[in-house]
């Protein structure tokens, strides 16, 4: 599908969700015309809207299936789509702390070895590009990356681990995470950071959202301590470079 | 203050209310009660608003004691036998419990879930607006977590005003299939397993929580487009088929973004009678399209604000006839659509 010229596809989700969906492909100018969509429609707000989940490459979109006008909706979407900037809009800057290797990255050195890399080139690789955030999504705080040097791109494990720790930053194919909570994860761990995206009672209880930029930082493991008991706190951690 | 203290409870046994909106884009799913329906009819028999936080009981009953003042409390859903002090509650009545007493919720006899709704509600604080506890994540609930024996907590209200309320006679219980909508991903099946979903039945497995329910019952088979896609959002109801073919519909604590392919979405007003379907329980499938179930969620939603209605005093003799007429036209709505 052209980014150029988009077409939607209005994908039913029951009687009380809609998908958007703007393309297939994880793609910056498909991301950017979700998130164009999710601003308006978080500042129109129609009656019976309850909520907007931007995604990669789509926008689903809950109602009150009593309230909401689902064929004006449809209209007012397909009149707004020629018009959506494909570019995205500069957000939000974090500089996120990553311990490389090691207990913290676990796959560091055999994901290096797969790709004809010594660990030091693999963590340079990782930690070059300027991320942008496609979406939160899973599970509280989980940031979706995209980015990744095609290079170093590593299908997922066949064998998901049952259990990784908060704040874990990984690749799996292109794309690559941080991770929000403990949960199982079939991706490749390249290290850890002491950041935490989600954390109830802070403000904010989410220091990342669809759009924003990541750059990863390489810091020495002997740093853990510090910042981690810092993040405990409430403190972000991350440093905010364009506000 | 007036409080219930946790005497026992089961494991899942937590603090639900109408479900957290406006944080998916955070990847915090919605949670809220399984059975919205139950939680507003707890919630009217006690005097509340639909939406108020209860304490929704999974299966197991549990043990309560009320401290400090009287409460009024109610129970609706899965069917369980409410004592205080040994002695039966009517079913669909709120009662006012004494300092002192001990509510007794029995094990679900049918259904799955049951909701306890105390009148004025429960003073706890919430978390990202709502009251509800996702389990897997410890956002929301008492603490982040499940209910457990010596728990406390703190009622809103001292003493209940008003007086005890009852419904004169149950609501329908649904039946016939669960209807679905098609999408958001139908296109990644083959026609074939359309037909098998609309065709064949399904049994709700043994991995049945608040996550999702896994289904037994023939393969859905993708089509070429194969079974990734690239992650989106999951509604609730949303019939999700993995690789293995087998579908898992996904419920309150669901994960908010997913890759395998959607089939089809259960309509909303059928949820509440899916989710109260035990492990073992044969389902089957009927496919409406959007218009269809907006109707059906239309006029099942004005059946149950006129069964609301006909709430009244506990104890209060006989019915007059337009309430009987009213209780007649919802069975009507109920009998057409199978």
């Amino acid at each position: 599908m052209s980014a150029d010229h988009p077409v939607v596809r209005f994908l039913p989700c029951g009687d009380g969700a809609v998908t958007v969906e703007f393309g297939t492909k994880i793609d910056p100018a498909l991301s950017a015309r979700v998130l164009a969509l999710d601003a308006i429609l978080d500042a129109e707000r129609p009656a019976g809207f309850i909520e907007a989940v931007p995604t990669y490459r789509s926008l689903m979109v809950q109602f009150d299936p009593l309230a909401f006008d689902y064929e004006a909706f449809e209209s007012r979407v397909r009149a707004l789509v020629a018009g959506l900037d494909p570019a995205p809009k500069p957000g939000r800057r974090w500089k996120v702390p990553v311990m490389y290797g090691g207990k913290f990255g676990i796959d560091l050195e055999a994901t290096a070895e797969r790709h004809g890399l010594t660990p030091s080139q693999l963590i340079d690789k990782h930690a070059a590009p300027a991320y942008r955030v496609y979406m939160i999504g899973f599970m509280p705080g989980f940031t979706y990356l995209g980015g990744l040097d095609p290079a170093i791109a590593t299908p997922r494990r066949l064998d998901p681990r049952p259990h990784t720790p908060a704040g874990i930053i990984s690749i799996g194919g292109i794309q690559a995470l941080i991770g929000g909570q403990a949960m199982p994860s079939g991706w490749h761990i390249l290290g850890q950071t002491p950041v935490r995206t989600f954390m109830a009672g802070r403000d904010p209880a989410f220091l990342t959202a669809a759009g924003d930029e990541i750059v990863f930082v390489p810091t020495p493991a002997d740093r853990w301590d510090a910042l981690d008991r810092a993040a405990a706190a409430g403190e972000p951690v991350a440093e905010l470079v364009t506000p | 203050m007036t409080s219930l203290t946790v005497l026992a409870a089961g494991p899942a046994t937590s603090i639900q209310d109408a479900g957290r909106f406006g944080w998916q884009r955070y990847g915090v799913g919605p949670a809220g009660a399984m059975d919205r329906l139950s939680l507003a009819l707890a919630n009217a028999i006690a005097g509340n608003p639909p939406g108020t936080g209860a304490i929704e009981f999974a299966l197991a009953g549990g043990r309560l004691r009320v401290e400090g003042g009287p409460a009024r409390v109610s129970l609706a859903g899965a069917d369980c036998l409410v004592k205080i002090d040994g002695a039966t509650v009517a079913p669909l009545s709120s009662v006012t419990v004494h300092d002192g007493q001990t509510i007794e919720v029995g094990a679900a006899r049918s259904g799955m879930f049951a909701y306890l709704a105390v009148a004025g509600g429960f003073a706890l604080k919430p978390a990202l607006g709502s009251l509800s506890l996702h389990h897997r994540t410890g956002v929301g609930g008492l603490d982040g977590r499940a209910l457990r024996a010596g728990d406390r907590l703190l009622l809103k209200l001292q003493e209940p005003a008003g007086q005890d309320l009852a419904l004169p006679s149950s609501p329908p219980a649904g039946s016939g299939p669960m209807r679905v909508v098609l999408g958001p991903q139908d296109d990644y099946f083959t026609p074939d397993a359309i037909r098998t979903l609309a065709e064949n039945p399904y049994t709700v497995s043994d991995q049945a929580d608040r996550m999702g329910l896994r289904l037994r019952g023939p393969k859905l088979d993708h089509g070429a487009k194969g079974y990734n896609i690239v992650s989106d959002g999951i509604p609730t109801g949303a019939i999700q088929v993995p690789g293995n073919g087998l579908p898992l519909i996904l419920l309150a604590d669901r994960q908010t973004t997913g890759g395998y392919p959607k089939i089809a979405t259960v309509i909303s007003w059928d949820l509440p009678r899916l989710v109260q379907c035990r492990p073992g329980t044969g389902l089957r499938f009927a496919i409406v399209d959007r218009g269809e179930a907006v109707r059906i969620a239309k006029a099942e939603d004005a059946a149950f604000r006129k069964l609301i209605a006909t709430i009244r005093p506990a104890g209060l003799a006989g019915f007059d006839s337009s309430e009987l007429l009213a209780l007649n036209l919802i069975d009507g709505v109920v009998d057409a659509r199978h």
